[in-house]
């Protein structure tokens, strides 16, 4: 799934990386935890997330995710958004809950980054 | 260890100070992308460094981490000046956290931290003194590319 569908599913804002909304996007994860993120995120994951502070920014670099999701209508400060911008980072804000952003986004096809078969 | 390291480096990370935690762990990735070093062997010494560098601002006054790196081997060690660790088996532990609010706020302390360290690295020893600190030594064979 394209970021700018993931944009326009979840009438998302986006914060910085206009210019990536043409990645695929091919799993998610969400978590406010970030020690939850490190122990089970992938590279290449999409990271939906309600922490807001720069630590949310540092963790997808260092497990090199996609892009971040902001939801409950989260932003990050501005040290969060000049990292994602140096680091290629696409960051979107959305105003739905988590639970709500999940169920939107893996009805319409989009799998977690883990499942029960592993 | 009497192998010849081809880079060594150190930093200086700071017990408390939460809004720049993390910022040695990015540099660092950097300097591994910057000498090429394989993303696989990249990803996760990036993921377990950021985890300790994590444990040092929450727990510690301060960290030393010195990245020294070999032909065959990226060595870390972070000796911290801190509190120390009373049963590192406990630590060790899946879930087991001394955490406070302040550093759940942050969006860590879930007890998660040394457990995904040791999963992390190609090799893991940690010591501790109580009231003197803790050292980590994590270790990542350069010639063993792909996951672990």
């Amino acid at each position: 799934m394209k970021l700018i569908k993931i944009k326009e599913l979840l009438q998302a804002e986006v914060i910085t990386g206009e210019e990536s909304l043409d990645e695929e996007i091919t799993f998610a994860g969400g978590s406010d935890l970030m020690s939850d993120v490190l122990a089970f995120g992938k590279p290449g994951i999409l990271l939906l997330t309600g922490l807001s502070n720069a630590q949310s920014v540092r963790t997808a670099n260092i497990i090199d995710a996609k892009a971040i999701v902001y939801v409950r209508g989260k932003k990050p400060d501005s040290e969060g958004i000049q990292l994602a911008k140096e680091k290629g980072i696409p960051l979107l804000s959305t105003k739905l809950m988590m639970y709500a952003t999940c169920g939107l986004l893996f009805s319409h096809g989009l799998p977690g980054v883990s499942s029960l078969a592993e | 260890m009497s192998e010849e390291y081809v880079l060594s480096q150190d930093f200086e990370i700071i017990g408390g100070d939460f809004s720049n935690a993390g910022k040695t762990s990015t540099t660092i990735k950097e300097i591994l992308q910057e000498i090429g070093i394989d993303p696989s062997i990249i990803i996760r010494a990036s993921i377990a460094i950021y985890e300790a560098e994590m444990n040092v601002v929450m727990y510690a006054h301060s960290g030393t981490l010195t990245l020294s790196i070999s032909p065959k081997k990226l060595h870390f060690r972070l000796l911290d000046k801190g509190p120390g660790i009373k049963n590192i088996d406990l630590a060790m532990k899946e879930g087991f956290s001394t955490a406070t609010d302040e550093m759940r706020e942050m969006g860590f302390g879930a007890g998660m931290g040394l457990p995904n360290i040791k999963k992390n690295a190609d090799r893991f020893e940690i010591t501790s003194t109580l009231g003197k600190g803790t050292a980590l030594d994590i270790l990542f064979c350069l010639n063993k590319a792909g996951k672990k």
